[in-house]
Parts: C-alpha cells; sequence; structure tokens
C-alpha cells in the first residue's frame, strides 16, 4: 500500500533497473551475433571440428546428468534419515555445515577434495595401508562428479528435508499406529511428500553442473573432459577463436534455455535454509539396525563434505602464512577482490531493492496489462542471468573490449557487472519475501501517521528490511569473492583478484602459497556464508 | 483376561523438573473416560504414553495385563482418533482406511468389503475414491471413525476429536464414536476441554492438573465438586467452596 508519488517512483526504479539490466545482458550478446554474423556460424570451425562440437555437449551434458542422479540419489535416503532422527547429537551443526559449500569459493574445494581424493590425499593413502594400491584419479570425470556432488548433496539436503519436517506430526503418529514403515511409508507417505522438492532439487543441480566452470576447469582433464563453458574459455584465452566462442556460447544458451523451460514444467523448489535444525518426533522411527544405518549414512555425509573443508584449513595452517601476507602480490588481490566485491555487492543490492519495490508496486495481480509486464519482467530478471552464464556473458564483453588486454577500467567494469548479475537471483530470494512481510505489517500505519515518500523509506522501510538487506549483500559479497569465471578472461598482471592469484599459484605448482591462499579466501567466504545464513535465520524468527 | 483391567497406568513417568509427569490409574475393559485438565497439564502426554508415542522413564503401562512399555504403537492394539490431519492429503478415502487394516496395503476383495462397509456405517457411502481435502472438517473426522470401526481394536484414543466441529455437529459425531465403541466393545480413553462433551459420553472422569492426576472418579456429580480448588480454577468459577453461584 503505497501513496501516488510513491508507486510512481517505485515504478521508474524498477524499469531503470530492468533498463541496466537489459543493457549488460543484451550489449555482449548483440556483439556475439555480430561477431557471429560476421565471421560466419562454422567459420570457426576447421574440418573434423564437428565432432569436437558434438562430443564437448555430450560430455557437459553427460557429467551433468550423473551429477545430478548422484546428488538427488544420495539426498534422499539422507533427508529421510535426517528426519527420521530429529535429536541426535550434533544434527543442527550438520545442517548447518552443509549450508557451507554455497559460499566456498569452487577453487578452494577443489583444492581441498585434491588433499583428500588426491593421489597423495587421504582416501588413497587409507586405502594403500590395506594394501591397496590403486589410487584413484581425481582429475577427469571422476574428479568433476566427486565435487559436483560434494556441491550439490548439501544443497538438495537442505531443499528435501525441509518437506518432510514440514508434515504435520500426526501423520508420523497415525503411521506408528498402523504400522507403516519401510517401503510402505517411503511410497506412501515420505515420497508424495518429497517429490516436489526432489524434482525441483534435480532441476536446479542439473542446472549448476552444466554450467559449472571452476571444477571442470581444475579437475576436467584434456579435451576428453571438457564442457562448454571452459572450451568457451580456451577459445578465446588460448586460441582466439572468437568464432568458436560464439558457437559454444550459442549453444550454452540454447541448452540452459531448455533446462529452464523445463524448470518452469515442474515446481520451483523451496529456498534452502528453511530448514530450523529440528522436526516433529517420530515416533515412527524403529530402533535398532535402522538407528545404526541412519547414524552410517549421516555420518558418512558429514565426513564426505566436511573432510575438504578441514583439509584446507589443516593444509593452509601448515602453510607459509607469514611470507605469504607480507607478499605485496596478495594485498594488491586482496584490495582488488574487496573493491569489485563490495561494488558488486551494492550493485546487486541495489538492483534488487528496485525491482522488488517495483514488483509490490505493480500489484498482484497487476491491475494493468502494462503493469503485469513489469512484474513479470521484474521477476524474470533475477533467473534470467542464470541463462547466460558469468563465462558466456564474460565472452560477450570479451570480445566488445577486444580481449581487454592493456585496458584497466573497462575490464573491471565488465567483471563488477558480471559478478553482481550473477549474484542478483540469490539476493532476490533472500529480500522479496522479508519484503512483503514488511510491507503487509507496516503499510497501513505508516499511510495513517502519513509518514510518506523519503521519510517513509528511511524511517519505516529502511530499519525494516536492513537485516535482509545485509544478508543478501553479505551473500552476493561472498560470491563475488569466490569468483573465477568472469576473472579467468580478464586477469591479467595489472587486474589480480585472489582466486585468480590462487589459480596462477596452482598452475606454477606453488601449493604451498595456494594452500595458505585457500585458507584465507576459503576462510572469508565460508565466514560470510555462516553469518549471513545466521542473519537470515534470525530474520525468519522474527517474521515467525 | 476379563478380570484384568483393559489399560492400567502404574506410577508411569515422563519428563523431568517442572515438565515431569506421573500417572497412576487402571480402566476397566469397555468403559469410557474423558480426560480433562488445563492446557498444558499433561493430558496429551498421558494419550501419547498410552499410544506408545512416548516411552515412560519409569513405571509401567499395562494393556490387558501385559507390560507394553517398550511395545511398537502398532502392536498395542489401539485406533487413534486426532483433531487435525487424521488423513493422508494425497491417498484417496478408501486407501486412507485399508492402510488401517494392512499397513503394506496388500488387501484382498474381503478386506476392501470391509472398508466400503465401514464407510457405510459412517455414512460415506461411495466416498471411496475421494481425495481427503473434498471432504468437510466433520466428514474427515467420521472417516477417521470409520477407519478405527473396521480395525476394530480394543482400545481407541481421542485427542480432541471433535474441537472445532460446532456443538450440533460435535454432538451427533460423539454419538456415533459411541455406537461405534459400543459395535467394537473398545475401552475408549478421550482427551477433551469440553465439560459437556464429558458429560454426554463419559462413564468416569480423570482429571488432570500439573502432570498429576488431581481426580480419578465417575462422571456424574463430578462437576459439582468443589473440594478441588484446580477444577474450580479450570471451570472459571470462585474457589469459594461457601459461595453459591448465582445463575
Amino acid at each position: 500500500m503505497l501513496t501516488r508519488a510513491e508507486h510512481r517512483a517505485a515504478r521508474s526504479g524498477g524499469v531503470a533497473a530492468l533498463l541496466a539490466i537489459g543493457l549488460a545482458l543484451a550489449v555482449p550478446i548483440a556483439v556475439m551475433v555480430a561477431y557471429g554474423a560476421d565471421a560466419g556460424l562454422g567459420a570457426g570451425l576447421g574440418p573434423g571440428q564437428g565432432d569436437y562440437l558434438w562430443r564437448i555437449t555430450r560430455f557437459t551434458l553427460l557429467q551433468a546428468g550423473l551429477s545430478t542422479l548422484l546428488s538427488v540419489a544420495l539426498a534422499v535416503p539422507l533427508a529421510r534419515a535426517l528426519a527420521r532422527r530429529p535429536a541426535f547429537f550434533g544434527r543442527r551443526g550438520l545442517i548447518n555445515l552443509f549450508a557451507l559449500p554455497l559460499g566456498l569459493p569452487p577453487l578452494v574445494a577443489a583444492l581441498g577434495l585434491i588433499e583428500i581424493w588426491g593421489r597423495n590425499g587421504v582416501a588413497n593413502k587409507g586405502l594403500a595401508l590395506f594394501g591397496i594400491e590403486t589410487p584413484f584419479s581425481i582429475y577427469g570425470l571422476t574428479g568433476i562428479l566427486l565435487a559436483h556432488v560434494f556441491f550439490n548433496l548439501p544443497l538438495a539436503t537442505r531443499l528435501i528435508l525441509p518437506t518432510l519436517e514440514r508434515l504435520p506430526p500426526e501423520y508420523w503418529k497415525t503411521a506408528a499406529n498402523l504400522g507403516l514403515k519401510g517401503w510402505t511409508l517411503f511410497r506412501l507417505i515420505e515420497w508424495p511428500a518429497m517429490r516436489k522438492s526432489v524434482a525441483g532439487a534435480a532441476g536446479l543441480v542439473f542446472m549448476l553442473c552444466a554450467t559449472s566452470f571452476t571444477l571442470v576447469l581444475v579437475l576436467g582433464g584434456g579435451p576428453a573432459a571438457t564442457t562448454l563453458e571452459v572450451a568457451i574459455y580456451q577459445a578465446l584465452r588460448f586460441d582466439f577463436a572468437p568464432g568458436r566462442a560464439v558457437l559454444l556460447s550459442t549453444i550454452q544458451v540454447a541448452l540452459t534455455l531448455t533446462i529452464m523451460a523445463a524448470l518452469k514444467l515442474i515446481a520451483a523448489p523451496a529456498d534452502p535454509g528453511d530448514t530450523k535444525g529440528g522436526g516433529s518426533a517420530r515416533p515412527d522411527a524403529q530402533g535398532g539396525f535402522q538407528v545404526l544405518s541412519d547414524a552410517v549414512l549421516i555420518g558418512l555425509s558429514g565426513l564426505f563434505v566436511a573432510g575438504p573443508m578441514a583439509a584446507v584449513i589443516g593444509a593452509g595452517l601448515v602453510a607459509d602464512l607469514p611470507r605469504l601476507l607480507t607478499d605485496p602480490l596478495f594485498w594488491r588481490a586482496t584490495a582488488t577482490s574487496l573493491g569489485i566485491g563490495l561494488v558488486s555487492a551494492t550493485l546487486a543490492t541495489a538492483l534488487s531493492s528496485l525491482l522488488i519495490r517495483a514488483r509490490h508496486s505493480a500489484g498482484e495481480p497487476a491491475d494493468t496489462a502494462a503493469l503485469g509486464l513489469l512484474s513479470a519482467s521484474s521477476g524474470a530478471a533475477g533467473s534470467l542471468t542464470l541463462l547466460a552464464p558469468p563465462v558466456v556473458l564474460g565472452a560477450g564483453w570479451f570480445l566488445m573490449l577486444g580481449g581487454g588486454a592493456g585496458q584497466l577500467f573497462a575490464p573491471l567494469a565488465a567483471i563488477i557487472v558480471i559478478n553482481a548479475l550473477m549474484a542478483l537471483p540469490f539476493v532476490m530470494r533472500v529480500l522479496e519475501p522479508a519484503h512483503r512481510t514488511a510491507m503487509a505489517r507496516n503499510s497501513r500505519l505508516a499511510l495513517s501517521l502519513g509518514v510518506t515518500g523519503f521519510n517513509r523509506i528511511r524511517q519505516v522501510d529502511l530499519p525494516a528490511m536492513a537485516l535482509p538487506l545485509t544478508t543478501g549483500f553479505v551473500f552476493a559479497l561472498a560470491l563475488s569473492l569466490g569468483d573465477l569465471g568472469a576473472i579467468a578472461l580478464f586477469g591479467s598482471d595489472r587486474i589480480m583478484t585472489l582466486p585468480w592469484l590462487l589459480y596462477q599459484k596452482l598452475g606454477s605448482y606453488r601449493t604451498d602459497d595456494a594452500a595458505g591462499l585457500a585458507l584465507l579466501l576459503g576462510g572469508t567466504t565460508m565466514a560470510l556464508i555462516l553469518l549471513a545464513d545466521r542473519l537470515g535465520r534470525r530474520d525468519g524468527n522474527d517474521r515467525a | 483376561m476379563s478380570n484384568k483391567p483393559a489399560i492400567a497406568f502404574e506410577n508411569a513417568a515422563y519428563g523431568i523438573g517442572n515438565l515431569s509427569a506421573e500417572f497412576s490409574f487402571a480402566r476397566a475393559p469397555g468403559s469410557v473416560t474423558a480426560i480433562l485438565g488445563p492446557s498444558g497439564a499433561g493430558k496429551s502426554t498421558l494419550l501419547n504414553l498410552a499410544a506408545g508415542f512416548l516411552t515412560p522413564a519409569r513405571g509401567e503401562i499395562r494393556i490387558h495385563g501385559e507390560i507394553v512399555n517398550h511395545l511398537p504403537p502398532a502392536q498395542r492394539g489401539i485406533s487413534m482418533v486426532f483433531q487435525d490431519n487424521n488423513l493422508f492429503p494425497h491417498l484417496d478415502i478408501r486407501t486412507n482406511i485399508g492402510l488401517g487394516l494392512d499397513p503394506a496395503l496388500r488387501l484382498d476383495a474381503s478386506g476392501w468389503a470391509t472398508v466400503d462397509s465401514a464407510l457405510e456405517r459412517v455414512d460415506l457411502e461411495g466416498f471411496g475414491p475421494r481425495l481427503p481435502s473434498t471432504l468437510s472438517g466433520g466428514e474427515r473426522q467420521r472417516v477417521a471413525l470409520a477407519r478405527a470401526f473396521a480395525r476394530r481394536r480394543p482400545l481407541l484414543l481421542l485427542d480432541e476429536p471433535f474441537d472445532g466441529l460446532g456443538p450440533g455437529l460435535a454432538a451427533d459425531m460423539l454419538a456415533l464414536m459411541l455406537e461405534i465403541r459400543a459395535d467394537v466393545a473398545a475401552t475408549v480413553l478421550m482427551v477433551t476441554h469440553d465439560p459437556d462433551e464429558a458429560r454426554a459420553a463419559a462413564d468416569e472422569i480423570l482429571f488432570i492438573a500439573s502432570g498429576r492426576i488431581a481426580a480419578d472418579t465417575p462422571a456424574p456429580g463430578f462437576f459439582e465438586r468443589r473440594d478441588l480448588p484446580a477444577l474450580d480454577a479450570y471451570l472459571g468459577r470462585s474457589s469459594d467452596p461457601d459461595h453459591v453461584p448465582t445463575e
């Protein structure tokens, strides 16, 4: 409920934000299309390169499909086990732990995974103790799957678990009273409750894996294990084959478009982090063997997720941190990363706020067709950015800037814009429900007291939104700090961020420096994500 | 068996400190007991202990003389009716009742015939293929009673089952419950907060206050007692025994 002037301001703000986002998306895409038309699609391809494209597309789909299958197939029994045991020691800690991978820079996670699963990692050493001298390789498909499950098993579990915990306690009492258990309980009660969230989680995980860049770049090996994203990067950065990059980007966008259209058919997943760490009592849960198997499943999953993070901390602490901290290059990278992160987080938060305000002003259902369009496009703007992954967007900017070599401000601006767009859907998901609640609570009172316009924003709306705004900002900052996608295209001696520095140390086998950097970078982003999670939960409790 | 109580609590205790509860009572087969008391006094704890959703820390719970402290809920010979959510919303009415006969839903023709006749018993013939959301609140509670009828278990536990149905409907439901109880020859424990419901249906009363049984008496005359301060407070009348109500 807003005054006429407030409506006008909200709507023009929304239109401005949409124009800005549209420009940031359209310009690089237009440049790419022009480039493609210029070069003639396929001109970037030598003889036999059709095979190359087909192989890369197939591998992209294959690894995404397998990653999704593994993540969800493990998340379903894990969510069941966690829902069945609402009160065991450390449950809350485990669920908080599962929020961390979301904020862990993929590069840092890859390092941790190598510490555990690599040739000299804990797992292979452990196997060697038992005389099994066949260390499996983390490079290639195995490693990519391992890394994707590391990131997405916790995510899928956090999406699925709340749908079980939200069932009324009487269901479990009735199940216990009637003696429903095992397969019957799953088929008749648990699966119907989880089905939607499982489908939503599977869609989201597939989308994330199909556009995954960093993990494939680090863990994928050679042309046999390359995805579209990595191939775009290689085409631009190493071969300077813009025609091929355009072609690959076209395939990537067509692919994500198809996936998103399919995702629209199944319901969108609920927000992760909905679980408060405790469900209702489960009198239907059995004791004995089932307690043991649940404990093993939960324990192993916890170890699987905690292991690489602990390895990052362990390796980082024994690294030569003092030397790293006195290296001017480190401080320059830190300053650049922070600068980019703060600006892009501010941008993402501001754009989200404008879009949400406009959506609120347009009303639900919208009063006119024009307002309906404004509302729908504001809502879609968030997910539209998922359509063009950072590397594809970056490719457009890269071509527009002619590679960006020797320039400073233009590539920096490109990185900031790409990072902000990347964070947009996440920030909007934090802000929108909070804004709706705040409006429902304060609108009438503000109107009746005559607190309107700028006064209202300053006195009523901003204080009410302070917590969610901080949460969204912190989240966007963490995402930007950990991003390797945009910087991989524009990184140079002049533009050096922490992930880029880390990647270079890895490339030159400075593993000691890499371990120290990984600890500092991963520690920072994980602390930020924990903070955002904590703030978000406090806000949720306020509203409850 | 006939001389043993249908259900008995012997110092059955649950919880610690201010939230602790400890109950001792016994009920003869075929009796109908209303469990009354202020909210938070432990009525639901008592019912959850009887049903097996909670395990007592000390003491014993006996059903037909047998100690059932660690017996799973499904093996205690109990049917339950809650206030809400008695039916799984995504399963049709027949399936919801059928699950009460076999938890894996392996029913032969005579099993399904039992389901249909139970629906008939509560005047919901032909409602079998419908989903719970298409039924009114009262109809859903009747389905829950039909399931209890089809199961024919010797104990029937009800947790404020007719709350929120409106006085007329609640009275009809109460009558139906009593008929079904008579058909099945079940012993009934019913948590309620409505003194009228207790007067109309119960032979006996358990009055709970602060986790203990404050009164265990026949129903007639119970509400006129003036020696229980907790009852006075519960009914909202002055605890002065010399005070004569003016209404």
